[in-house]
């Protein structure tokens, strides 16, 4: 360890940073399996550049690789262009045989006079420990240049990414933004086969913007994010696998891409599962609640009683499980119910809510019969579903389009028109 | 003067032609409407005139200039599923990508521009919304808010596809106006329409298509029952057109409804 982890650090935090820089727009353009594609192409040119180097350094490699990534781009496209074959199978054919055709041209190199000693199999999985101090030049370059390059053209970029044939049809300079699309990210995963190694590259691409996506709508903040997530599992990574686990890197890097991924997709706010989850959740305990307040005002209006049990409750709606209890359970924490031994009542905020919903219900009901011409028979199950929707503004502007009515379709009171009459 | 010309134009997909040798002329400042059932290649019509689509055969001139000399003066509204509305971006960055211009360096507007797409969403009625992330938007919103970055293009011919697919009766009316307005400036607009009914409201001009040319011209010379019936076939019974209306009709509060 010492000075030279240091600097194996920097170089991994500034791959990871590019990387997925620039994955974002192969994440949004839908474009992932072509990281994937390229990654695996990077091989061929590896194994060429070291034969014809002859050796090691990152600085005759990754021409080779550069010049591969690029290969399997116009292969994959001049494919798609001049045959019927789709894209998704040009991107496999290109995968397979340019990493097939690497394969072959490694096992030649380490059976040749090379000897076992060329190493070069830490391409496959990365081995960031092999990394030199001055190899990092070469990483903050290719950083420099991918960084400044989507800075310069963002806006296009953007667009791009949005709408192709748009910007096409206004006349932007497409091939330009495809080329410098394509070398961007041909660079960025060409700059990580030694520490993550061609076969794993693709996830730093575009498991990062994946993730990011979870916890922003905003591009600019979405880059970010992105390039942060790369950074630390690319970080985390090297320095897990360097503890004496004797494991190439790349994996490792992976699994923490993964771990921070799988935590967005669950965790994050708004977009994540359980905050999706614990929304739905609340939706349906409204509209339970709702309907529940809904049921108290119309016992009240047949003029049976104010105070009810839970089995007369029961008797007048299905509830399933445990439902009931829970709904009256929030109900009476907000005040809207109040509870006398065995039974309940409306409080005065539970029946100026209950009438609320049975106002707009009735509205709504009325509006679907006299401006949609529906059957007063057809009204009931859609008011059932809209009433749990209609807003404050919305209520005001189906009051005035009706002329504060105080009856509905069925003949039935429109409760509390009249206080709203302004 | 001659605001668009299709000449003897072919196009086709994997060698399949699905525009057939058309021929036409469009003056300017007419509203035109290019009609014709579904697969007759409306579409593609558009495409190739944008050069989005490349010609097989003949050429598309508009203004008497290839598209490519011209591409200033032109608007252009995509069918609404040809992106992917879960894009992040905003209701105002969307509308701003209609300020691009080939010649802008790198893109950066002004605020001039700026003045200009707040000015293009406060005419499709979607200002209020121009923080809104697109993916938040219903049908009709996001329908509306490709118009206004087509309005904030400035250009003097629009294609538009379908513009009104989704969008309720009040904002279509609304629109309509503001196009109709347009045409008084000298402007002119040719839309993909698929309601027979409206088209005979809407347009002056009609262009009737289905892989080849059925008739093109004013719309009282084009909408025939004879034309109607080349074009359609005998698809074009009394049920679809009422199955037409039925589709119309859609509750004013729908895209209230979905916002979360
Ligand atoms: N990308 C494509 N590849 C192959 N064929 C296509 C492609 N796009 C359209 N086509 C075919 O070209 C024909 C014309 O399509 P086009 O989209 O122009 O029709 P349209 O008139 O716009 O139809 P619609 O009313 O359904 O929008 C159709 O038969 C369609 O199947
Ligand atoms: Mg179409």
């Amino acid at each position: 360890m010492g000075a030279n982890f240091t600097w194996v650090m920097i170089g991994c935090a500034l791959i990871g940073a590019g990387a997925s820089a620039v994955g974002v727009f192969s994440f949004l353009r839908k474009q992932a399996l072509v990281g994937d594609a390229i990654a695996h192409s990077l091989l061929p040119g590896v194994a060429l550049a070291f034969i014809i180097g002859g050796e090691k350094s990152i600085w005759v490699l990754f021409p080779g690789a550069f010049i591969a990534g690029w290969l399997s781009i116009l292969s994959i496209e001049f494919i798609t262009k001049s045959s019927k074959i789709k894209p998704d199978t040009a991107i496999a054919i290109v995968l397979t045989v340019f990493f097939g055709i690497g394969i072959v041209m490694l096992t030649h190199i380490q059976q040749s006079s090379y000897g076992n000693q060329s190493g070069l199999e830490d391409f496959l999985f990365g081995k960031a420990a092999a990394m030199l101090p001055s190899d990092i030049a070469l990483f903050a370059i290719v950083d420099l240049v991918l960084i400044s390059s989507i800075a310069l053209t963002y806006p296009y970029l953007k667009l791009y990414s949005f709408d192709p044939e748009y910007s096409r049809a206004i006349g932007l300079p497409v091939r330009f933004i495809q080329f410098t699309l394509s070398s961007l990210t041909v660079l960025a995963v060409a700059s990580g086969i030694q520490a993550v190694g061609v076969v794993l590259m693709s996830a730093l691409i575009i498991t990062p913007a994946a993730a990011a996506r979870f916890f922003t709508s905003r591009l600019s903040q979405m880059i970010i994010l992105a390039m942060l997530i790369g950074l630390v599992s690319a970080v985390g990574g090297v320095y897990i696998s360097s503890l004496a686990f004797k494991m190439p890197t790349g994996p490792w890097v992976v699994m923490i891409l993964s771990i921070l991924a799988i935590s967005a997709f669950v965790f994050a706010p708004s977009k994540g599962m359980v905050s999706r989850y614990n929304k739905r959740k609340e939706h349906q305990l409204k509209v339970r609640s709702e309907n529940l307040l809904k049921l108290f005002f119309k016992l009240e209006e047949k003029g049976e009683s104010n105070h009810f049990s839970r089995t007369e409750l029961l008797n007048h709606r299905k509830f399933e499980g445990r439902d009931l209890e829970t709904i009256l359970k929030s109900l009476l924490g907000k005040r809207l119910l109040a509870r006398s031994q065995d039974s309940f009542s409306l409080t005065e905020e539970g029946r100026e809510e209950a009438t609320r919903v049975v106002r707009i219900h009735r509205l709504w009901e009325l509006y679907l019969n006299k401006r949609m011409s529906i059957a007063a028979d057809h009204v009931h199950h859609d008011a059932e579903a809209i009433e749990h929707i209609i807003t404050p503004e919305l209520e005001q502007e189906l009051l005035k389009d009706l002329g504060y009515p105080e009856l509905d379709p069925h003949k039935q009171e429109i409760p509390g028109t009249k206080n709203l009459k302004p | 003067m001659i605001a668009f010309e299709a000449h003897n134009l072919t196009v086709s997909y994997d060698k399949q032609p699905v525009l057939w040798d058309i021929d036409f002329e469009i003056p300017e400042g007419k509203l035109v409407g290019i009609i014709g059932p579904n697969g007759s290649g409306k579409t593609t019509l558009i495409k190739a005139a944008m050069g989005i689509l490349e010609a097989d055969s003949g050429f598309v001139k508009i203004f008497e200039k290839s598209p490519d000399e011209i591409r200033e003066r032109m608007g252009y509204v995509p069918q609404r599923q040809s992106v992917d509305w879960d894009f992040p971006a905003t209701v105002m960055d969307i509308t701003m990508m209609g300020r691009y211009r080939k010649g802008k360096l790198f893109g950066r507007l002004s605020k001039a521009d700026r003045e200009i797409a707040v000015d293009s969403l406060k005419r499709v009625g979607m200002y209020d919304f121009r923080d809104r992330q697109i993916s938040e938007l219903s049908g009709g919103q996001q329908q509306r808010v490709f118009i206004a970055r087509s309005l904030a293009q400035q250009a003097d011919i629009y294609l538009m596809d379908e513009p009104f697919v989704g969008i309720d009766a009040a904002s279509e009316e609304s629109i309509l106006n503001i196009l109709r307005e347009m045409r008084s400036a000298g402007k002119t607009v040719i839309m993909v329409h698929h309601d027979l009914h409206t088209a005979l409201e809407f347009f002056d001009w009609v262009v009737l298509l289905n892989t080849r040319l059925v008739a093109a011209g004013s719309k009282d010379e084009v909408l025939t029952e004879e034309n109607l019936r080349t074009a359609y076939g005998g698809k074009l019974n009394v049920l679809s057109r009422i199955a037409d209306l039925v589709k119309r009709q859609e509750y004013p509060l729908r895209e209230e409804d979905s916002k979360e």
